[in-house]
């Protein structure tokens, strides 16, 4: 298949041999989960147990909190200890609700959905309204509800569904053991989803630096007609949405479209073998594997998860720490997230837990910027980080809006490349974040004008009501009174 | 010279007069500024400012006796575009926005004079006389003019609490003395 | 363990730093040093430390003036290669004082009075030479003639200290008019090029830097190999030396076609002057040029031309220094307006139109 180039990006050390070769192992089941009721984009799940409840596994803990939300199920069997607000795997640190898990060892599952026998024979929503119920979300680290996601099929005509096994970020090796382990499940929920969808082909996107995963899942898709397993160059980000469409179409997607607008919607590999659970088993989604790395870590590796164990849980099954690390990151180096601590939860979203040592992190107090442009030579979104930066520095975030900030993808090429260790990324995700306060308060401000409106036009409504009821009663009194007078006046007459 | 000093002398006088009879014939009578600014502003008429209203607020900013900060819910943001339409010069790194607040009615406390329901310019308070009143959260914009009439001191102001879906990063400088 | 939240991601970078750039620079420029050390001998040494130490001196003075720490700054060798540079444009024996007053014009003036480090509009070398350049011609146009080091004619370690520090008067007949210059003054007095050309070294001696010119620019094989360096290095780019060669090149073959007896020929302006050190070295500086690849092709042009047009037109025999001053004032308006096209978009902001699929 032809490839098209795609424009600037960097080639940071990948550091993926820790762990390419370590096998998925199940981590074995923790003391406690927690489980939190937002571990998605959109609105917060809504607890429908309560403590002391025992539930079974694969139970229906939390409900989706809305149409673009996702429902938490239980890991396992066992009782619920507590509903309480512990600190969320978000670098804010925030406390949000989390329902407490206590495993009773038993892993005693509860009545699943019955499984859809042929899915591609079945109703594309049916699959959808499956993928829902089984709260599966973005599992590459966007958390969106995959059913939403799914239902693009609805309003867009789409060709392709391309299959993210790029996994462009260094360390992580989660989707490349999926596919290495499990390329028919992957493959086989890759075709279901694209029934949902509508889509005609599968195409299967994977870096060039991952051989064996790219041999194996050709080797699979070898059968399938419908099914293209394409190699694409080990260039960060690859495996941006955006990019990756552009490296396998030639297309770009225009700037405030989705990709589904060029007939193409991008799933990652281990959404994939989620849907093909919840599709053919009905099981919910319970579970991730998750790569624990780091130069940190005694012993890296890909631990199969249950959601809510701890990240100390899992940093413990692989050893423990050998040094205390610089920083603990969710997700890629990249564009992961810095972690609070190491008592927060595996949530849905969480391909990676490193545990980062200084010498890898390399970050260096920041100089002055010496303008020679390596930002704006690598930014794969052709911005211009430098005046973007220069605009923030100076608080006119709508500076940085004229020049595309939010057209960044937060990437963090430009911040990794840039010679005077300049925080470029965080000034461009304080921007967006400025942005959609903004927009929030505009919100809010002319949410406010109308209610003082509608306040103010019922008060007149009432004054002159009262106004008009006062001249009537001025009026009668008026009337009444010449009557009166009238009869007085022909009683003196 | 004289030729010159002259024709200097005349230029000026002509352009003098035309620009006197301009501002005297051509002056509009009233101020479309105020207009423009009071749109800017969040309109609910809560006197945080210290004058009566938006109105008056935008009247004391058109003609200069205001600072573009005056708002304190409308914030930074409002502060950044009043600067803008005045095309004067904020220094707005001293300005702390004020963390957004709502009003929250403590039960045991209300009398149910309706005072506050009276006060509130967004409709936010719901109630009747001699019954407990609660607040509509959506609608509070935390004016706090419900706080300052309340005779048992049974209404406070609380931080609305951030959320992760709003929450965002700080700026880079805000951490800069932090670093290293 | 949340102290570490201070940044977001990445949590890892690459292993560039503005020091490690700016030695490469350094490394790049020994070459042609070392060359012009050997064929000026012990003034020019003299020269270069001066210029370099005053230099160094004039950063630590601004730093302490203006309370910052003194060792970020002056170790990064941003202040070095300003230094470096400036030396490389100065006559290879200019006084001590030169190099002084060159040293403050080139760190206080352009440098530190517009922000320091990353702030300043013009290049700061460039603005110390055209600065000595305006205010003492005479020894800013005094070249010598070639005194290899341990040739017979080349002054001694003594004289040399003497001729820089002191005053020791030159030795006779060493000075000498560069190629720029003298057929500047020859067309002046009614020669054609054509016929001063002949009094000339040749365009191989040129090309080696066997002749009179500025401290380090006369070895175009010798910067054009430290350019190489920097271009395998990506240091730099190759889109401003091409358009600033490219564009001097083309303007000069064809204007010396129309009439080659009023203008030098294309080889001649490139190997002349300094061509090559301007267009490798100074109009790549990364402060003072543009950010984005096609600012940087039309910044090169515009200093190819204005070269050209000041060497053919203007007062001076030489162009490099005042046209990468003049683009330098440029930039800002270049970046404005040649920025490169976001993913997207159009060329003009707009989001890309969606096509019909069929």
């Amino acid at each position: 298949m032809k490839l098209f180039p795609v424009r600037g990006g960097v080639h940071p050390d990948y550091r993926k041999e820790r762990t390419a070769e370590a096998a998925i192992v199940a981590l074995p089941l923790p003391k406690a989960l927690y489980l939190p009721l937002q571990q998605h984009i959109g609105a917060p799940a809504e607890a429908v147990v309560e403590a002391g409840q025992r539930v079974l596994k694969g139970q229906l803990l939390a409900l989706a909190g809305g149409p673009v939300s996702a429902p938490v199920h239980a890991p396992t069997s066992g009782l619920v200890a507590a509903i309480a607000t512990m600190t969320a795997p978000h670098p804010s640190g925030l406390a949000q609700p989390t329902i407490i898990l206590e495993p009773d060892g038993r892993e005693e599952w509860a009545a699943l959905p019955p499984p859809i026998p042929d899915p591609f024979a079945a109703d594309p929503a049916v699959i959808r309204a499956r993928v829902a119920d089984c709260g599966i979300v973005g599992m590459g680290g966007a958390t969106f509800p995959s059913a939403v996601k799914l239902a693009l099929g609805t309003e867009h005509k789409l060709d392709i569904l391309l299959l993210n096994g790029a996994e462009c970020e260094p360390y992580l090796t989660c989707d490349d053991r999926l596919m290495r382990e499990r390329a028919e499940a992957v493959l086989d929920g890759a075709r279901i989803m694209a029934h949902a969808l509508g889509a005609a082909r599968v195409v299967v996107a994977i870096e060039a630096n991952k051989p064996q995963a790219l041999e194996i899942m050709a080797r699979a898709a070898a059968a399938l007609a419908d099914v293209t397993v394409v190699k694409v160059p080990a260039q960060y980000p690859m495996g941006s949405e955006r990019h990756l469409v552009q490296a396998i179409t030639g297309r770009e997607t225009p700037a405030r479209k989705l990709t589904a607008d060029l007939g193409v919607v991008v799933h990652n590999v281990a959404t994939a073998q989620a849907v093909r659970e919840a599709v053919r088993f009905g099981r919910p989604l319970l579970s991730r594997v998750v790569t624990v790395s780091g130069g940190a870590v005694a012993h890296p590796a890909n631990v199969e998860a249950p959601l809510g164990a701890l990240v100390s849980d899992l940093v413990d099954f692989c050893g423990g720490l050998t040094t205390p690390p610089r920083q603990v990151v969710n997700g890629g180096p990249m564009m992961g997230q810095p972690l609070p601590s190491l008592a927060v939860p595996v949530v849905k979203g969480m391909s990676g837990i490193l545990a980062l040592t200084a010498a890898e992190t390399n970050e260096q107090p920041s100089e002055p910027c010496i303008r020679c442009g390596t930002c704006v030579t690598i930014c794969p979104c052709g911005l211009v980080p430098v005046e973007m930066a220069a605009f923030i520095r100076k608080e006119d975030i709508d500076g940085a809006a004229r020049l595309g900030v939010q057209d960044c993808v937060s990437c963090g090429s430009c911040s990794y490349i840039c010679p005077a260790h300049i925080p470029l990324v965080h000034f461009f995700n304080y921007a967006k974040g400025r942005l959609a306060e903004k927009a929030r308060e505009a919100r809010r401000t002319d949410r406010v004008r109308q209610l003082v409106e509608v306040h103010n036009t019922r008060l007149d409504k009432l004054a002159a009501a009262r106004a008009a009821q006062a001249a009537a009663v001025e009026a009668a009194r008026a009337e009444a009174a010449k009557a009166t007078g009238a009869t007085g006046q022909g009683g003196a007459s | 010279m004289l030729i010159a000093v002259g024709s200097m002398a005349l230029m000026g006088g002509v352009l003098g007069g035309v620009l006197g009879l301009a501002s005297r014939y051509l002056a509009v009578k009233e101020n479309p500024l105020e207009q423009e600014l009071q749109s800017l502003l969040p309109g609910a008429n809560c006197a945080q400012c210290g004058y009566v209203g938006c109105g008056q607020a935008a009247a004391a900013l058109a003609r200069g006796e205001a600072p573009v900060t005056l708002c304190p819910p409308g914030g930074k943001a409002v502060a950044e575009r009043l600067a803008r339409k005045l095309g004067v010069k904020a220094d707005l790194s001293g300005q702390v926005d004020k963390e957004p607040e709502f009003a929250l009615i403590d039960e045991d406390l209300c009398i149910g004079c309706t005072r506050c329901i009276r006060e509130c310019t967004a409709d936010a308070i719901l109630g009747a006389p001699k019954q407990m009143h609660t607040v509509l959260l959506d609608n509070c914009h935390g004016c706090a003019k419900c706080f300052k009439v309340c005779p048992t001191e049974a209404i406070k102001m609380c931080k609305v609490p951030v959320t992760l879906s709003e929450w965002h990063w700080d700026s880079p400088q805000a951490h800069s003395g932090r670093l290293h | 363990m949340s102290q570490f939240i201070v940044r977001s991601g990445p949590f890892t970078h690459a292993p560039t730093s503005v020091r490690a750039t700016m030695g490469l620079v350094l490394v790049a420029l020994l070459p042609a040093t070392a060359f012009n050390l050997w064929l000026f001998g012990w003034p020019a040494l003299f020269m270069f430390l001066a210029t370099l130490i005053f230099c160094l001196l004039a950063e630590a003075g601004c730093l302490i003036l203006a309370k910052k720490p003194l060792m970020p700054s002056l170790g990064d060798g941003s202040v070095a290669l300003t230094g470096w540079l400036l030396a490389m444009s100065l006559p290879p024996w200019a006084p001590w004082w030169i190099c002084l007053l060159g040293a403050i014009f080139a760190v206080v003036l352009a440098k530190h009075l517009f922000g320091g480090l990353g702030q300043n509009v013009f290049n700061p070398a460039m603005v110390g030479r055209v600065a000595l350049l305006v205010s003492f011609p005479l020894q800013m146009t005094a070249f010598v003639s070639a005194r290899p080091l341990g040739s017979a004619a080349a002054p001694g370690f003594g004289q040399s200290l003497g001729m820089i520090f002191g005053h020791t008067p030159w030795p006779d007949q060493v000075s000498a008019a560069s190629a720029l210059g003298y057929v500047k003054t020859e067309l002046s007095r009614g020669v054609p090029v054509t016929q001063s050309m002949h009094h000339l070294p040749d365009l191989m001696d040129m090309a080696l830097g066997l002749h009179p010119g500025s401290f380090g620019e006369t070895s175009a094989l010798l910067l054009l190999l430290g350019g190489l360096l920097l271009l395998a290095r990506r240091v730099i780019t190759w889109h401003i030396p091409t358009a600033v060669m490219g564009s001097l090149f083309v303007l000069a073959t064809l204007f010396h076609a129309v009439d080659p007896g009023r203008y030098a020929g294309g080889l001649f302006h490139l190997l002349s002057g300094a061509t090559f050190l301007g267009a490798f070295f100074i109009a790549t500086d990364y402060v003072t040029s543009p950010v984005t690849k096609k600012g940087q092709l039309v910044y090169g042009c515009g200093v190819g031309g204005l070269t050209w047009l000041i060497r053919t037109f203007a007062g001076y025999p030489e162009g490099m220094a005042f046209a990468v001053l003049l683009m330098n004032a440029l930039t800002p308006i270049i970046d404005h307006h040649f920025r490169p096209r976001a993913f997207g978009r159009t060329p003009q902001g707009d989001p890309l139109p969606l096509k019909d699929r069929t």
